[in-house]
């Protein structure tokens, strides 16, 4: 995650209250939606930005998950993903996200 | 998990699913987005 972000996101936080927050992935890839889930529970793991040694301990979710995808409006999410999901990994995004917060627990 | 009333940080991705797509699935089931980004890693 770009440290820019990494500074946006800590703000929204410290904004609204990490108990608060809920936050949806788009990553293309495990290996991505790992390196996401690891900066917004764990830190940085680079080390590198202002999440380094910051555990927010965020709700991670996926974009593709079927928790996400059941609550949001069916032609609203065929509209906006409908195709990218066909077209990426699903599954092993959704067991990355799975195991993530499996391991969390 | 609870979509509807939360509020949602949505970090899209260009080469997957953008920003601005996650935030209109995120208020389409009654979520407040508080935060939106695409990344982009090129």
């Amino acid at each position: 995650m770009d440290l820019g972000t990494q500074q946006h996101v800590l703000d929204t936080v410290q904004r609204h209250g990490a108990e608060n927050i809920i936050v949806l992935l788009g990553a293309p890839d495990p290996a991505g939606a790992e390196m996401f889930a690891l900066t917004l529970t764990e830190g940085d793991p680079t080390y590198a930005g202002p999440l380094a040694g910051v555990s927010l301990g965020l709700r991670v979710y996926h974009i593709l998950e079927s928790e996400v995808r059941q609550l949001v409006d069916p032609a609203v999410y065929a509209d906006q993903v409908g195709i990218m999901a066909l077209a990426l990994d699903s599954d092993a995004i959704i067991a990355m996200m799975q195991h993530m917060r499996d391991g969390q627990a | 998990m609870e979509l509807d009333g939360s509020k949602v940080i949505a970090i899209g991705e260009r080469d997957g699913i953008q920003g601005p797509a996650i935030a209109e699935c995120a208020e389409s089931a009654g979520a407040d987005v508080v935060l939106l980004v695409t990344q982009c890693f090129v």
